[in-house]
């Protein structure tokens, strides 16, 4: 190559093939994204239900274990909806694959749905139960189901995902939890509901937290989580997680008279106890249907993020120059 | 087959297939001989009955189909360039570069320059056909499977049309066909090469752009092809994907390219996602593990409720 060529043809913005992508954007359907959210639903109902009955909360225990087994019900029709019919589903159980996550993933569903449906089913029998091997493989699977789909994303081509793939998991975990602790928080009595809204605000932060990590980190590739319809999902995630976890925090400590300093307590001093709780309780559901609306639209963020990552070839062509990795950004590339 | 054989290794050719296993075969597509006539795309749309799809004008230049796609396995790309004479590379240093390059002209390797630096570049696309295949790991069925001749086809019977390989691979090669659901793509023409036919795209080439053989062989004539352009004065002429050591393991249809590979839609350094498996796993591990012990500890301390 002479020097010459170099100084005459600069190349600035880098272009592909009449501005096509280089990789192709999923094909998935909007099925995808939900299957996140209740596969995530199911695998941290499972844990948190598990850890309810080992616990000795019955109430909290059972209806867990209800959103565990709604969430493992739902997955596999949802994926059948995909694929268009259910033969479709089974094909993937002729082999086991290590090297396809997607394969992995639809052995832990389905063991993972076995485990529950028979821990939630001796849970309801059995008010008193205090726990078993059922529970632990529930637990046990369940915590892959809400993580694998993560794994699912980044273990591909698109830029945006597969450069994700150290902190991925991490956020779905959080945000699975956070639907977990969500669902529970809908469906327990109030006062039987403690554990799961600590969760929740834990969840809710962590995510938060996580999520900000990750995108500080894939530097321009963060781009496509933070912009267009995704960006809309995420802004929306976060506002919901973070509102959800407020709405947790402030109705959490009003429940016991002991702890009549809270703010909460303060703003309705005033009122008759029957207002009070009514309150309480308005503000313990709408935080539970908050984190459930914030981890939907999370799934629905990264889902779309890897059609936007795949539709802009330049985030292709950057990466794999090592731009990225350059510039001290985003990029570990094996 | 000896000898080179371990270049040329993929995970699953020739170990599995023992005495059956046949060469492995491949292209070497030569853009700087193609002619952008689209007789591959036609010769392979007939033979192996791909449907019709898109019968507008794209407006990019004489290409109309685009890119490769469940429909189509072989793609013809058009790319017009203007660039200061010479520029492109080869920049005549001093007169011998300019008889080299005069040679290169009279002998019809240069077909596609005019005098005012308009030049286009053509190029065949299709399958890499990879050692180390994406779509072949993600596919969640063993409808993709590496052939006895080392190649890579998908199982129609098998499909699901769950999608995975169409994230999974570098290059955007597959796709999902709308009416069915499934993924197509390239076969390398498994029918005919069981019947010791060549693929029909490289049959119907009339330029040998695209050529058909052992991959091995494949590999020196390409070297020696490349040499030869660079000497007379193509310096910007390179090889694309036939490095075993690239991060797919090499590819079994690599290219003869005149420009970067993002021009031609290519990816520039495409990596194989089950290299970097490992970190996905892990991570995934770690944080389901981070899951139960989070949800766990808040369980924890005074009971209150």
């Amino acid at each position: 190559m002479s020097p010459r060529e170099k100084t005459l043809v600069p190349r600035e913005k880098p272009t592909s093939y009449y501005g096509r992508p280089i990789v192709k954007p999923p094909v998935w359907k909007p099925e995808i994204p939900f299957y996140f959210f209740f596969g995530g639903l199911a695998g941290a109902s499972a844990v948190l239900a598990a850890a309810a009955t080992f616990a000795g909360r019955p109430a909290l225990a059972r209806r867990a274990w209800g959103g565990a087994f709604v969430g493992v019900t739902v997955s596999p029709l949802l994926l059948i909806s995909d694929l268009g019919k259910p033969s479709r589903f089974l094909n993937m159980l002729r082999v086991f694959k290590v090297t396809s996550p997607m394969n992995v993933g639809a052995w832990i569903l389905l063991a993972n749905g076995g485990a529950t449906s028979l821990a939630a089913g001796l849970n309801l029998l059995d008010e008193d139960r205090r726990g078993g091997v059922p529970e632990v493989l529930a637990a046990a699977l369940g915590a892959p189901l809400a993580t694998y789909t993560a794994a699912l994303v980044t273990h591909s081509a698109i830029p945006a995902w597969s450069e994700a793939r150290a902190e991925m998991p991490f956020v779905f975990a959080a945000s699975a939890t956070a639907s977990a602790a969500g669902a529970a928080i809908l469906t327990v009595p109030a006062d039987e509901a403690e554990p799961a809204r600590r969760l929740g605000i834990a969840a809710a932060l962590a995510e938060e937290a996580i999520t900000a990590l990750l995108h500080r980190r894939l530097g321009p590739l963060a781009e496509s989580y933070e912009k267009g319809t995704a960006g809309r999902f995420q802004k929306a995630a976060r506002a919901c997680a973070l509102a959800g976890a407020l709405a947790f925090a402030a109705g959490d400590d009003a429940f016991h008279p002991e702890h009549r300093r809270s703010s909460f307590y303060e703003l309705f001093r005033g009122k008759d106890e029957r207002r009070r709780a009514k309150l309480r309780n308005a503000l313990s559901m709408s935080g539970g249907a908050l984190l459930l609306a914030g981890s939907v639209c999370k799934r629905w963020s990264v889902f779309k993020a890897g059609f936007q990552s795949a539709e802009d070839p330049a985030q292709t062509i950057r990466l794999q120059h090592g731009e990225m990795a350059k510039a001290g950004l985003a990029v570990s590339r094996p | 087959m000896a000898g080179r054989v371990l270049d040329l290794e993929t995970p699953a050719w020739p170990d599995t297939y023992g005495e059956e296993a046949r060469p492995r075969v491949g292209f070497f597509t030569d853009t700087s001989v193609c002619i952008g006539c689209k007789a591959c795309e036609v010769a392979c749309k007939e033979w192996n009955k791909v449907p019709s799809d898109n019968q507008g004008f794209s407006g990019e230049s004489y290409d109309n189909s685009g890119e490769l796609g469940a429909n189509r396995w072989r793609h013809v790309a058009f790319i017009e360039q203007k660039l200061p004479v010479g520029v492109e590379g080869g920049a005549p240093d001093d007169l011998v570069a300019e008889a080299a390059r005069q040679n290169l002209v009279e002998e019809g390797l240069d077909p596609h320059r005019d005098d005012d630096g308009f030049r286009w570049l053509m190029s065949s696309d299709v399958c890499k056909h990879c050692t180390e295949a994406g779509c072949l790991d993600a596919c969640p069925t063993g409808s993709l499977f590496r052939t006895e001749f080392g190649t890579v086809v998908v199982q129609e019977d098998i499909c699901n049309g769950c999608g995975y390989c169409v994230v999974s691979c570098p290059f955007g090669v597959l796709d999902q066909r709308e009416d069915d659901g499934r993924v197509w793509k390239c076969t390398l023409c498994y029918d005919r090469l069981q019947g010791d036919m060549e693929p029909a795209c490289a049959q119907a080439c009339p330029t040998d752009s695209i050529q058909f053989g052992e991959l091995d062989e494949l590999r020196e004539r390409a070297a020696e092809r490349v040499e030869k352009l660079r000497e007379r004065g193509r310096g910007e002429a390179r090889l694309y994907g036939e490095d075993p050591d690239n991060g797919v393991g090499g590819f079994g249809a690599f290219f003869l390219l005149l420009d970067e590979p993002e021009t031609y839609r290519l990816p520039p350094d495409p990596v194989v996602p089950t290299r970097f498996a490992g970190s996905v796993w892990r991570a995934a591990g770690a944080a389901a593990v981070t899951m139960v012990a989070g949800i766990a500890a808040g369980f924890l301390g005074r009971r209150r409720g």
